[in-house]
């Protein structure tokens, strides 16, 4: 009612009778909106603050929760987990597995599910999508089974190709919805101009798709960066990915948590920066599908 | 209507040289692009996936154990009904998949409906919040499992220093046996709540405005347009965020090994079914039981799914 009045008096100052009318129980509303969403990124950030805080603490001010937030900052932990326990090397098998993976994922899965859209070949999709629903560790078994016997446990080939399993269903997934909305017009007037369908593809189709294959090539990549299980097993002393780095180093005899929070931000940091920057193709990555009836 | 299109156009480029071997190639691809095109990744599919399903499904049947290359024997459905009796791990550990993924996917679409409705309209600082949101999603969740593991220590944690300022006594969180698992709960809430918020804001955006604005016209209240208009309209979205979240919830793996270790800690009170499959074959090489496991777990997982996808069938009607 009161959004409608404004709008029905003649134009002379609906601005300002706009916001005289305005109820109290909008403007209680607002407060209460702007609370809750500063309670809902406080949640969401605090404990990532954390993290970052204590990775600059030396052990003694973490064991004082007296210098909870006030401390003088030290590096040395940064210091100690980037040169004594060798996360350069980490880091860098990190970045090639996640990229390997992804490029591999890419290339194999981009002309599949543009034949699967096209086509829509609904039982071959299904087989692929089926690979999101599987629990990992059954496929881990027969893995390291095959893998072990040829005495391949620990090489990057086969760590990829198990990365590779999570990230081709979802780059299928993501660049089906994506050729799904892609209207068809465009190869096919480029097809009567005398192209082949391939070079249809080729030539109009996927420069289009550049977008979509930056959103699910970059969400590969962080899934492929944040993946812990298969790495765990697979991987071997100089293959070791950052997760499974993290994770070894709580089981040294007492915990050094000023390592440990630094060891924390180190993997995560860079991911955060990527996210922050391809903040766009993220979201639309992950809500991809979700919409459509 | 494009495969006529490839028959169409590649005789028509040829029809004026001579036909080459170049051409040929070029035009048997073009008629068979369908399955050039899917054929590698379903290879793959095939060979990563399918085949290891199978796999899984025979050791279950055998009595593998100890070294992968040690010989096996044919045990049939032994392995089934020794874990389907198992009182001592098996049935909690379903018990603790379900109480886990069943609280946190209540507690993210509730929070997250929460948190995408006040993120609905637009607003100043809109900027910022999304970013806010978007961190804990794309954290890695080893490293967000150790950041917690600090924040609920019971001696020098965060989460203790907080609750000591309102007065309440100090909680043992991750290491208590009653407690550990609800804590591993909040750490899901956490990092998945976002998800559901993005999910279901692309829902809320899509939606049309005019039910909602008649609605108003009409006198109805807030409360009375989220529940009568805005919620069965979204139910669709709803039950697709359920559906995504609940798949990975179920299947949780990470933060539960990274914050309490082999078997879910001393008293496996975070020993999920994912969490005790693993350990049967990598702690403690039973292949074929876990076998047995990963099968019972993989029809679970089938099942809620059929349900849910049913259940979306029939709220798009």
């Amino acid at each position: 009612m009161t959004v409608l009045t404004p709008n029905q008096t003649s134009a002379g100052k609906p601005q300002v009778l706009h916001r005289r009318r305005k109820p109290l129980a909008t403007r209680a509303y607002k407060a209460f909106r702007v609370a809750a969403l500063i309670a809902v990124v406080l949640f969401l950030i605090a404990p990532l603050f954390w993290m970052l805080l204590a990775s600059f603490k030396t052990n003694v001010d973490i064991y004082d929760t007296g210098k909870a937030l006030f401390f003088s900052p030290t590096g040395e932990n940064y210091a100690n987990v980037l040169q004594r326990n060798n996360y350069f090397v980490f880091i860098f098998n990190s970045f090639w597995v996640a990229f390997v993976s992804t490029a591999l994922s890419i290339v194999l899965g981009v002309p599949a599910a543009y034949a699967m859209s096209r086509f829509t070949m609904h039982r071959s999709a299904l087989v692929v999508l089926m690979a999101r629903v599987i629990p990992g560790v059954s496929l881990l078994v027969p893995w390291y089974y095959v893998f072990s016997n040829l005495r391949m446990v620990g090489r990057f080939e086969v760590l990829i190709l198990s990365h590779m399993f999570v990230a081709l269903p979802l780059i299928v997934y993501i660049m089906m919805s994506y050729f799904d909305s892609l209207p068809l017009e465009l190869e096919e007037s480029a097809q009567v101009d005398g192209l082949t369908p391939i070079g249809a593809f080729r030539r109009i189709t996927l420069p289009l798709s550049v977008a979509g294959i930056a959103t699910a090539g970059i969400l590969s990549f962080i899934f492929s960066w944040n993946n812990f299980m298969f790495a765990l097993v697979l991987s071997g002393a100089s293959t070791k990915t950052l997760p499974v780095a993290i994770f070894d180093f709580v089981s040294y005899a007492s915990i050094d948590w000023g390592g440990l929070m630094a060891a924390a931000t180190v993997v995560t940091i860079p991911i955060m920066i990527i996210a922050l920057f391809t903040q766009k193709y993220i979201v639309s990555g992950l809500t991809a599908g979700a919409t459509k009836g | 209507m494009s495969v006529t299109n490839a028959a169409r156009s590649a005789p028509a480029r040829s029809a004026g040289r001579p036909p080459s071997l170049g051409g040929n190639i070029s035009a048997w691809s073009n008629r068979h692009r369908k399955w050039l095109f899917a054929a590698p990744a379903m290879i793959f599919v095939g060979v990563l996936i399918v085949f290891p399903l199978v796999w899984t499904l025979y050791l279950s049947l055998t009595d593998s154990q100890g070294s992968v290359r040690a010989a096996t024997e044919f045990i049939g459905l032994q392995n089934y009904l020794t874990v389907l009796t198992d009182t001592d791990r098996f049935w909690p550990a379903v018990g603790r998949t379900m109480t886990f993924t069943g609280v946190a996917l209540v507690c993210e679409v509730v929070l997250g409906m929460g948190i995408a409705l006040l993120l609905w309209r637009p607003f100043r600082g809109e900027k910022w919040v999304r970013v806010a949101i978007l961190l804990p999603l794309v954290a890695t969740p080893v490293a967000v499992g150790m950041m917690w593991r600090l924040i609920f220590d019971p001696n020098i944690g965060f989460a203790n220093q907080l609750l000591g300022m309102i007065g309440i006594p100090p909680q043992p969180w991750l290491s208590g046996q009653d407690t550990a698992l609800g804590t591993t709960i909040f750490m899901d809430v956490w990092q998945w709540t976002p998800m559901v918020v993005l999910i279901l804001l692309a829902g809320l955006t899509s939606l049309s405005d005019e039910p909602d604005e008649a609605a108003r016209v009409d006198g109805a209240n807030a409360f009375q347009r989220f529940f009568y208009i805005t919620l069965p309209l979204m139910m669709p979205t709803v039950i697709v965020a359920i559906l995504l979240r609940g798949i990975d919830a179920l299947k949780t793996f990470d933060i539960l090994y990274a914050t309490k270790g082999k078997g879910g800690g001393s008293f496996n009170e975070v020993e999920t079914l994912n969490v005790y499959a693993y350990g049967l074959s990598f702690d403690y090489n039973q292949y074929g039981l876990s076998s047995a496991v990963l099968i019972l777990f993989f029809m679970i997982i089938i099942g809620s799914m059929w349900l849910l996808t049913m259940r979306k069938k029939a709220v798009s009607k």
